[in-house]
C-alpha cells in the first residue's frame, strides 16, 4: 500500500515537472502542425478559404520556382555540410592535442563566429563581398584576379559567398561537438594503435570517425535541418536572387506567406515539402550509421 | 627536419590560416565602425575617425537605446522562461520514468527536425486571431519550448547523481526543493551552457520577429540591421558599427560563461 502511494506520488510529480513543456509544445508546435497539414488542402487567398482536395499537390507539379529553390536548397546541402564537418573534425582533432601550444586560444578563436548573430555576419559578408568590396581589391592587389568577381550578381558565385559565409559561421560550433566527444575517447586505444605502427591518418578513420560517429550523425542532422530552413543570409545577403540564383526553401515560403500574393494554403503545401525531405534524409542518415555499426 | 616536426609546422599552419580567416571578418568589422562608407569601399584597413558620425548618423535614423532595450527583454524573458521550462521538463523525463512520458519523449524528437517554415504561417494565423501581433509576448512565447534545449537538460541529467536525490528525499525534502536546491546547483554549468545558446539564439531571432513585429518602436536589433543592409545607398559605416553593437552583448556572455560552456557540453555529449 506504501509502496502504491509513493509510486502514485512519484506519478504526479513526474507529470508536474514535464507539464509546462508539453502544454506550450502543443500549443505552439503540434497544433500549428496539425493545422498547417489541414491548410495545405486549403485553396484561396487571405481569409477566404474553401476546400481545394489535391489543387495545391498538382500546383506544386507545375511549380519552375519551386524546383529551382528545391535544387538550390540541395546543392548548399551536399557541398557546405560534409565541407563543414570535415573541416570542423580536423579542427577538433588537432586541438585535442595535449602537447600543442595555444590550444585554448586557437579553440576560442574557431568559436568566435558562431556568436555573432546571422543577420550581423550576413551584413558584414555583403560589404565584404560586394563589388568592390575588400575580397576583391585583396584578389586583384595580389594579382589572382584581372576583373572583379561578380560575387553577389551572378548566381554561381552568390551560391560560393553564401556557402563560404554558412561555413564561417558554423564550423566552430560543431568543432565544439567533436572536441566534447573526444574528451570521452579512451586514450590507450591511441597509444596501442600508435605503438602498432598505424599511420596518423589510418587512426583518424578507423579510430576517431567511428568513436565519433554518433555526434557526427547529431551534428550532420542538425545541419541537415539548418540548411533546409537557411533563411536569414539569404534575405539579407541576396534576396534569394540574382535570378532566383539563392533561392532557398524558406525564403519561397515566406515570398508566398507575405510577399507576392499571399497564398496560406499553398505555402502550407510548400512547407511539407520540407518535412517530408526531412523525415527521408534523418531516416537515411539513422540508417547508415545503424548499418555501419553492425557492419563493424 | 624530421618528419614528426614537419608535421607539427603543418597543423600550426593549417589552425593559423583558420584562425585567421576566423578572426578578419572581426577585426574588418572593428575598423569598418571607425571610417566612412567611402574608405571602406576602398578597402582601407586601418582605423578612421569617423565612429562619432557613424553614431551619430545611426542615432538619427534609429531610436537605438530602445531598439536595444527591446532586444535585450526579449531575450532575458525567453532566456530565463525556456531554461525553466525545457530543465523542468529533462529532470522530470529522466528522473520519473514512465512508459507513457518515454513514448511522448520519443514523439517530440521526432518533432525536432520540422523546419520553422512549416510553423510559420498557422503560428502568424493564431498569434494575429489572438490580435498579439506587434507584442512581445508573440515573440516570446512560441520559443519557450525548445525541444533541443528539453534534449539538452535530459541528456545532461544523467549525470546528476541520484544518491544526491536519495538523500534529499530521506532528508526529507519535497521533489521541487529537490529540483531547486540540490539539481540546480549541481548543474551549473548545464544551465551556463544553456543560457549562452538560448540567449544568443533569442538575441539573434530574426525571422520570427520580422513577421510579428511591424511598428519601429518595437524593433530589435537584428531588425534594425537588416533594414541599414537593404537601403539603396547602404552606408557601410554605419552597418558595420551597428554589426559591432549587436554582436557585443553575445561576445561578452560568451567570454565570461566560457568555461562553464565547455564543461558543460561535454557533460550533454557523454
Amino acid at each position: 500500500m506504501a509502496q502504491t502511494r509513493l509510486d502514485r506520488n512519484e506519478q504526479i510529480n513526474g507529470w508536474a515537472f514535464v507539464m509546462p513543456a508539453l502544454v506550450l509544445l502543443g500549443i505552439f508546435m503540434i497544433y500549428p502542425i496539425l493545422w498547417s497539414l489541414w491548410m495545405s488542402f486549403q485553396v484561396g487567398r487571405g481569409n477566404n478559404f474553401s476546400f481545394g482536395g489535391l489543387a495545391n499537390i498538382q500546383r506544386l507539379a507545375n511549380d519552375a520556382l519551386l524546383v529551382q529553390a528545391l535544387t538550390n536548397t540541395i546543392i548548399f546541402f551536399i557541398i557546405q555540410v560534409p565541407i563543414m564537418i570535415v573541416l570542423a573534425l580536423l579542427f577538433a582533432v588537432a586541438l585535442n592535442d595535449a602537447t600543442l601550444r595555444f590550444r585554448g586560444l586557437f579553440r576560442t578563436i574557431l568559436f568566435l563566429p558562431c556568436v555573432t548573430s546571422l543577420i550581423a555576419y550576413s551584413s558584414l559578408f555583403k560589404s565584404m563581398f560586394s563589388n568592390d568590396g575588400i575580397i576583391n581589391q585583396a584578389l586583384m592587389s595580389l594579382h589572382l584576379v584581372s576583373a572583379p568577381i561578380p560575387w553577389l550578381t551572378d548566381p554561381f558565385w552568390a551560391k560560393v559567398v553564401i556557402i563560404s559565409a554558412i561555413t564561417w559561421r558554423w564550423t566552430g560550433y560543431n568543432m565544439i561537438f567533436y572536441l566534447a566527444a573526444l574528451q570521452n575517447v579512451d586514450k590507450s586505444i591511441y597509444e596501442a594503435a600508435r605503438i602498432d605502427g598505424i599511420p596518423a591518418w589510418a587512426r583518424f578513420w578507423n579510430i576517431t570517425v567511428p568513436m565519433l560517429k554518433p555526434v557526427i550523425l547529431f551534428t550532420t542532422i542538425l545541419s541537415t535541418i539548418g540548411t533546409l530552413q537557411l533563411f536569414d543570409e539569404i534575405n539579407n545577403i541576396t534576396q534569394g536572387g540574382p535570378g532566383n540564383g539563392t533561392m532557398t526553401l524558406s525564403m519561397y515560403i515566406y515570398n508566398l506567406t507575405f510577399r507576392m500574393m499571399p497564398s496560406f494554403g499553398y505555402s502550407a503545401t510548400v512547407s511539407w515539402v520540407i518535412v517530408a525531405i526531412v523525415a527521408v534524409l534523418s531516416i537515411i542518415q539513422f540508417m547508415i550509421a545503424r548499418d555501419r555499426r553492425r557492419g563493424a | 627536419m624530421s618528419l614528426y616536426m614537419l608535421r607539427r609546422a603543418g597543423v600550426y599552419l593549417f589552425l593559423s590560416l583558420a584562425a585567421f580567416l576566423s578572426v578578419f571578418p572581426f577585426f574588418w568589422m572593428a575598423v569598418g565602425a571607425t571610417n566612412k562608407s567611402t574608405d571602406i569601399i576602398t578597402g582601407k584597413m586601418t582605423p578612421g575617425s569617423n565612429l562619432v558620425v557613424n553614431f551619430q548618423t545611426l542615432l538619427s535614423q534609429v531610436d537605438l537605446w530602445r531598439v536595444f532595450g527591446n532586444s535585450f527583454l526579449i531575450a532575458i524573458v525567453s532566456t530565463i522562461l525556456t531554461l525553466a521550462v525545457s530543465s523542468l521538463a529533462g529532470y522530470g523525463f529522466e528522473i520519473f520514468r514512465s512508459r507513457v512520458r518515454e513514448r511522448i519523449f520519443q514523439l517530440l524528437l521526432l518533432f525536432l527536425s520540422i523546419p520553422f517554415a512549416a510553423l510559420m504561417v498557422p503560428l502568424f494565423v493564431m498569434i494575429s486571431r489572438a490580435q498579439l501581433t506587434n507584442t512581445f509576448t508573440a515573440v516570446i512565447l512560441p520559443t519557450i519550448a525548445s525541444i533541443f534545449i528539453l534534449f539538452y537538460f535530459r541528456q545532461a541529467t544523467k549525470a546528476f547523481p541520484g544518491e544526491l536525490r536519495d538523500a534529499a528525499r530521506v532528508d526529507g525534502l519535497k521533489e521541487w526543493q529537490i529540483f531547486l536546491f540540490v539539481y540546480l546547483p549541481t548543474m551549473r554549468s548545464t544551465y551556463a551552457a544553456a543560457t549562452i545558446i538560448v540567449f544568443m539564439n533569442a538575441w539573434n531571432n530574426y525571422l520570427w520577429p520580422l513577421i510579428v513585429l511591424q511598428t519601429p518602436e518595437n524593433k530589435t536589433i537584428t531588425l534594425v540591421i537588416s533594414a541599414l543592409t537593404a537601403a539603396y545607398t547602404p552606408d557601410y559605416g554605419v552597418i558595420l558599427l551597428t554589426t559591432v553593437l549587436a554582436t557585443l552583448p553575445t561576445l561578452v556572455i560568451f567570454f565570461v560563461l566560457q568555461r562553464q560552456f565547455v564543461q558543460g557540453m561535454l557533460g550533454a555529449v557523454k
